[in-house]
């Protein structure tokens, strides 16, 4: 891949992610209120909400906070670019992890005791995703023997087939990250939570904004792993990727919120059953 | 333009109210009524919210957390007062304990009147604050610029 070429996926990662994402949580909340036999909002409403939030006072609560809030959203970008720029998977997968470190940080620094409580639990979701996105990589690279997500991305045979355990693995750490029910403990896209808003309770305007624009972008990068999967057929790889989505849109709907305790627990079996072993059958080949 | 109007989320509250406003407020969001149709979200968090939506009459006791609540909100903001407890203390007026309608503490935009305040007359009172918020919008910008 020449230097062109990685500049020009790069732009289009930066300029059509937050489009993307913002459509797919547009179509969200549509099917979210149609399964509860509502009409729902305007396919737009995202969109809406973020420019509104725009142009809304910003209450700071300290100054660094907007550093703090900046920077989960400049790595949030970073690992995008780096992986749809067929950069290494693993760098990008780390991106991403820092980013998630800045957001704890950011509702720390807050000292809100909601958002405290929030900021813990989003670090025990981090505990309970992190080696499943990592196993995720790996098994990739033992099927490859790349890290590239450009080499990755051109392997002729579907990497699904030689990963089905550790495809799973990554679909049940998907809802963590998504902040899907049953496991949307640190910050939940619905009102009323035992946390008020959880992470975000002390974020307003610009702020709350970035972190939602962020969000979109995160959840397209976590798409774009699902993809990986299936990348040898392109229009496999593009079905399975939404059938994806409106799967976590309908286990949203269909859950209550677990405990934490739960949530790592069950995380870390499932890692441990279907990524490890995945793992273990590709080494003895 | 804003886009204020097409995305607003509401803080409710419930000062002294006997209830029946309340439970008026939530129908508004089961499937009859919907108002998410129109962006519109009860969001819970004071800082996030643009619509303070009280019901009931203000007492001594929650004066303080209705003032704290209306001081967190961001920027430009309105105040809805629903049902007649809201709007003048209703049948609570004289009671020993109460201050009277929400206006005794923080400055109301918009008044719904009703005992208990119906779902459509709650709708049509928020779509009303939708203006005002839009015109707060526009003051704020002459006064910046
Ligand atoms: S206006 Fe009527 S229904 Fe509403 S809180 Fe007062 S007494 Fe209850």
């Amino acid at each position: 891949m020449n230097i062109a070429t990685t500049v020009l996926a790069i732009l289009i990662y930066l300029i059509a992610a937050p489009l993307v994402g913002g459509l797919l949580a547009g179509v969200d909340r549509i099917i979210s209120a149609r399964m509860q036999g509502r009409y729902g909002p305007p396919l737009l409403q995202p969109f809406y909400d973020v420019l509104k939030l725009w142009q809304k006072e910003n209450i700071l609560v300290n100054r660094q906070q907007k550093v703090y809030v900046l920077s989960f959203f400049v790595f949030v970008l970073v690992a995008g670019g780096i992986m749809f720029g067929g950069g290494d998977l693993l760098l990008a997968v780390f991106a991403l992890t820092l980013a998630g470190v800045f957001l704890v940080i950011a509702a720390y620094s807050t000292f809100s005791p909601y958002a405290h409580i929030g900021a813990e639990r989003e670090m025990l979701q981090m505990v309970a995703y992190e080696p499943m996105v990592i196993l995720t990589t790996v098994g990739m690279y033992m099927t490859t023997k790349s890290f590239s997500s450009f080499d990755i991305v051109q392997e002729e045979s579907l990497l699904f087939l030689r990963l089905p355990f550790i495809f799973l693995g990554f679909l049940f750490i998907l809802t963590i990250k998504f902040r899907k029910s049953p496991f949307d403990i640190s910050m939940s896209h619905h009102a009323h939570q035992e946390i008020v808003r959880g992470l975000t309770t002390e974020f307003s305007g610009r702020d709350l904004a970035l972190i939602e624009v962020a969000h979109w972008y995160e959840n397209v990068f976590l798409l774009g792993l699902v993809y990986l999967f299936f990348a040898a057929v392109p229009a496999v790889a593009v079905t399975v990727t939404l059938a994806t989505y409106f799967l976590e849109v309908f286990i949203d709907n269909n859950n209550a919120r677990l405990k934490w305790q739960h949530a790592l627990g069950s995380a870390w079996l499932v890692t441990l059953v279907l990524g490890v072993s995945n793992v273990i059958l590709l080494a003895f080949r | 333009m804003s886009f204020l109007p097409k995305s607003p989320w509401l803080v409710h509250y419930d000062a002294s109210s006997c209830n029946g406003c309340d439970i008026e407020v939530l129908a508004c969001l089961t499937p009859i009524y919907d108002v998410e149709r129109f962006g519109v979200l009860n969001i819970g968090n004071p800082k996030h919210a643009d619509i303070f939506v009280v019901t009931g009459s203000v007492n001594e006791q929650n004066k303080t957390v209705v003032k704290n609540i209306y001081d967190q909100m961001a920027e430009p903001k309105v105040v809805v007062a629903v049902g007649a407890c809201a709007s003048s203390g209703g049948i609570f007026r004289e009671c020993y304990n109460v201050s009277g309608g929400v206006d005794t503490v923080i400055p109301v935009d918009v008044y719904v009147p009703g005992c208990a305040a119906r779902p459509e007359a709650i709708i049509d009172g928020v779509v009303q604050g939708l203006g005002v918020l839009e015109a707060k919008y526009q003051e704020k910008g002459k006064a910046a610029s």
